[in-house]
């Protein structure tokens, strides 16, 4: 029989070290690591970029002043440096986002994981992915040219540009990121753990609560942090609907700038590189990658806390 | 037999009872009895079906679509067939309980699990949640292992603790019958041990319904063993009749280990 086995005396039965393998194999190991090493490299390049930049910033600009100036008008004649102003609009249309967000995703993820019967959920699911797939731009002028008149009907003194409008369709476009990753969160609870609760005589709402919930709760928190981040750097939808004017207001009923629109807007101006006005985009990056960091270290942290163990 | 009888010495009877998951006949036309307050067990080759009727008692199937009743499981005293769709599935569950192949303990706290069953039951006073779970605690064997750490999580236990974990969850809303799913398969011949010794203090309290692949143990807790194979019940019989003298051959056989 071994007589009719294909033999390569390089691979096969030779007990010594086998170069030709090994080359092959180190060969391919390699590739792979530098496949790995080359999205540490850009996530590097792009903090070096971000803070060589703002070093320059703060050259001219204080930290103190940066942190604590209630406007930020450094185009005018009269410039000031201050965050804060694009902070409270970031915040606040986040928050908003958020509040439709996070309930919503929840609740669809909650009936698609735990009640949707199988046919419901097959069609529902690729109309969810759907609505992730549209492009932000186009959300942006449904925010102003749609959602924006329909609650002027509610709140006549609403003006055309305004965080709450901006605010509540980034959270329909969000609504898909955390339903999607929260139903796979809790679609991974094994099964034996449902029926434990059925067995104790619980309804299916108690089970989806008590039961399903808690044990994916790392993942859940996964997916709300991810919500998180999407709507901090969202970008366009704010862009178009909410205004460019920095505004240091908590208000949602009001225009306001976000950190990413205000990069948008000094990146499509036509601000020579290298002037101050033009630094200034290095200092706001700097500080929305510092933002979206401390939720994904706090993601991290839940995720370790909360660990799946059935 | 006549029905003052039944409800006196029968926890329940089983008749003529069918199980489909889809087209698939997986229990045929089986007769069967619980007596009350005693163990009975199930014995059978793999994919006999003891599981899938262990599961009927708690109307478990009712969970997946597709899968259909045909007979009845008597319930006594209250002479009621459990399967019929009139009844909820849930008002079963609340008197008839179930212990898992694999223990599965919620991600909650050691009181929390225990607790479990009396809290969707609405039972919010801490006064008799403390009392209810330190009884089950104790009836499970469990009580002094877990009193001064009741509020840590329960995974932190160990595999043989989280089975009786399991067994004081189910015990904790007072059932009157207790399943049990092959509830030693998963554990080490120690907490196997613990485990079996548990199983056979509680028939004082409960009607048992156990299924096991170990005939040792089928022979060693219970009162009653059925044998199944292939969705028909073979024979059911005094535990004693079934392991020394069995009436049917297949029985004989399968006991004797000449098959299965």
């Amino acid at each position: 029989m071994s007589k009719d086995l294909p033999r390569d005396k390089n691979y096969v039965g030779k007990l010594g070290y086998s170069y030709r393998r090994n080359l092959h194999e180190r060969f391919i190991e390699s590739i792979l690591f530098l496949s790995a090493l080359l999205s540490v490299f850009i996530m590097l390049a792009i903090i070096v970029m971000l803070v060589k930049e703002s070093i320059v910033f703060f050259q001219h600009v204080s930290i103190w002043e940066f942190l604590t100036d209630t406007q930020w008008t450094p185009l005018f004649d009269d410039a000031h440096y201050g965050i804060l102003p694009l902070v409270a609009g970031t915040v606040v249309s986040s928050l908003v986002a958020l509040c439709v967000a996070l309930p919503l995703g929840t609740i669809i993820a909650i009936y698609l994981s735990e009640f949707a019967p199988f046919a419901v959920r097959e069609v529902a699911k690729p109309f969810l992915e759907l609505l992730g797939g549209i492009p932000t731009v186009v959300y942006g002028y449904f925010a102003l040219l749609f959602v924006t008149p329909l609650l002027q009907i509610i709140f006549p003194e609403l003006p055309g540009f305004s965080l709450l409008s901006a605010g509540l369709v980034m959270g329909i476009m969000i609504i898909p990121y955390v339903s999607s990753m929260t139903e796979d969160a809790m679609r991974a609870v094994p099964m034996h753990l449902r029926e434990g609760s059925y067995a104790m005589g619980a309804t299916r709402f108690q089970t989806a609560i008590r039961v399903v919930t808690p044990a994916a709760f790392s993942g859940i928190a996964a997916a709300y942090i991810l919500g998180i981040s999407r709507a901090v750097g969202e970008t366009m939808v704010v862009a178009i609907a909410a205004g460019m004017q920095p505004n240091l207001t908590w208000n949602p009923m009001e225009p306001a700038a976000t950190i990413t629109a205000y990069i948008v807007q000094v990146s499509l101006g036509d601000l020579p590189h290298g002037s101050l006005g033009y630094q200034t985009i290095f200092a706001a990056g700097l500080t929305l990658l510092l933002i979206t960091l401390v939720f994904n270290i706090i993601g991290h942290l839940l995720r370790k806390r909360y660990r799946e163990i059935y | 037999m006549q029905n003052s009888e039944e409800s006196n010495e029968y926890k329940s009877a089983v008749k003529n009872l069918s199980f489909y998951y889809g087209t698939f006949n997986a229990l045929k036309n089986i007769d069967m009895v619980l007596h009350d307050k005693k163990i009975t067990a199930l014995i059978g080759p793999s994919g006999c079906g003891k599981s899938t009727f262990l599961r009927c008692f708690n109307r478990m199937h009712d969970l997946y679509p597709g899968n259909r009743y045909e007979g009845d499981i008597i319930l006594y005293p209250d002479n009621v067939n459990i399967l019929q769709p009139k009844v909820d599935p849930i008002e079963v569950r609340m008197r008839i309980s179930m212990v898992f192949q694999k223990p599965n303990p919620f991600p909650k706290s050691i009181y929390e699990n225990v607790a479990y069953g009396l809290r969707v039951r609405g039972i919010k006073q801490r006064a008799i949640l403390d009392e209810k779970i330190e009884d089950a605690l104790r009836n499970a064997a469990l009580w002094d292992e877990v009193k001064d750490r009741l509020n840590d999580l329960a995974f932190n236990l160990s595999g043989g603790q989280q089975q009786r974990l399991c067994i004081a969850r189910a015990l904790a809303t007072d059932p009157e019958i207790l399943l049990f799913d092959e509830p030693t398969s998963a554990l080490d011949p120690i907490a196997t041990a613990s485990i079996e010794e548990l199983i056979a203090d509680l028939k004082d309290k409960v009607t048992i319904l156990i299924v096991t692949h170990n005939m040792q143990q089928a022979a060693r807790v219970s009162d009653y063993t059925a044998y199944m194979y292939l969705g028909e019940l073979i024979e059911f019989d005094e535990t004693d009749t079934i392991f020394i003298k069995p009436k049917n051959k297949q029985t004989e056989d399968y006991i004797t280990g000449r098959f299965g």
